[in-house]
């Protein structure tokens, strides 16, 4: 599992990659730099997980495969694993997308 | 979502957390099941039952700990088909709180309710009167104390 999240954090800029549980929001395995408070970052991914779920659900479009959000001061980056996994990636603005995205996907892949 | 509290103090850091955590039913009380504060009950009845049973898991857990010569439980959480309850205390200068907060899995989540619980904590620390000791509730004016309580909870 971390072999998986190590993939995921050696693209510059991303500054923490973690496996959360979609249902209650909790950690399964991290890689985070200091300063990035995991268990926040896990609440919220796994809170905008279920309302964006539920929106899909509601609007016709089936189920996520990737979303990104975009703040201030960084880009969260998420893809919905199987076994209710969320593959979580936390990174600086200006970071590669189209790269994390990539290395999400597959890690999303090997997580079981 | 009503807040009321016996304890004013209590009534900003409770609404903060219920807002935060989206949290359906929240119990703020002492281990002896002396109720500080509620948020979403409507009845005097609910709040009662669900002070006693909160007070008594604390009871039971804290001795089990005991038996097993481990310091007290951290937090009790229970993740039912459409809620979750999680129930957990925390030492304060006038004495233990105990929180039990009842919260949709549709809405909120284990994490969520985790991360604004120290949140919490914290403020409710912040908040508490200095130097001030709780007044103890003696058995012989316990149904009192409790009518008074429940009064302000209700409102009535």
């Amino acid at each position: 599992m971390n072999h998986t999240l190590d993939l995921v954090t050696r693209v510059r800029g991303v500054r923490g990659a973690m496996l959360v549980s979609a249902d209650d929001g909790l950690i399964v395995a991290e890689q985070l730099m200091e300063g990035i408070k995991g268990s926040a970052v896990a609440a919220l991914a796994a809170s905008l997980a279920g309302r964006l779920r539920r929106a899909m659900e509601a609007a016709g479009l089936g189920t996520s495969v990737f979303w990104h959000l975009q703040a201030d001061q960084g880009t969260l980056l998420v893809v919905p694993a199987a076994s209710g996994m969320l593959v979580v990636a936390v990174a600086e603005p200006d970071v590669n997308i189209g790269l994390v995205r990539l290395e999400l996907l597959r890690a999303g892949e090997a997580v079981v | 979502m009503t807040a009321r509290a016996v304890e004013s103090w209590t009534l900003q850091p409770l609404t903060a957390f219920v807002k935060e955590a989206s949290a359906r039913l929240v119990l703020l009380m002492t281990p002896a099941g002396q109720v500080l504060a509620q948020s979403g009950f409507s009845r005097a009845v609910d709040v009662m039952s669900a002070a006693a049973l909160g007070a008594a898991i604390v009871a039971s857990t804290g001795e089990l700990a005991k038996q097993l010569r481990q310091p007290p439980f951290a937090a009790l959480n229970h993740q039912g088909h459409r809620h979750g309850i999680f129930l957990s205390t925390f030492p304060m200068e006038r004495g233990t709180v105990v929180v039990l907060a009842v919260y949709d899995l549709d809405v909120s989540s284990l994490g969520l309710v985790q991360l604004f619980y120290e949140q919490l904590a914290a403020d409710l620390k912040a908040a508490s009167p200095k130097g001030s000791v709780p007044k103890q509730v003696l058995a012989a004016d316990f149904e009192r104390e409790l009518s008074d309580s429940l009064n302000t909870l209700f409102g009535r």
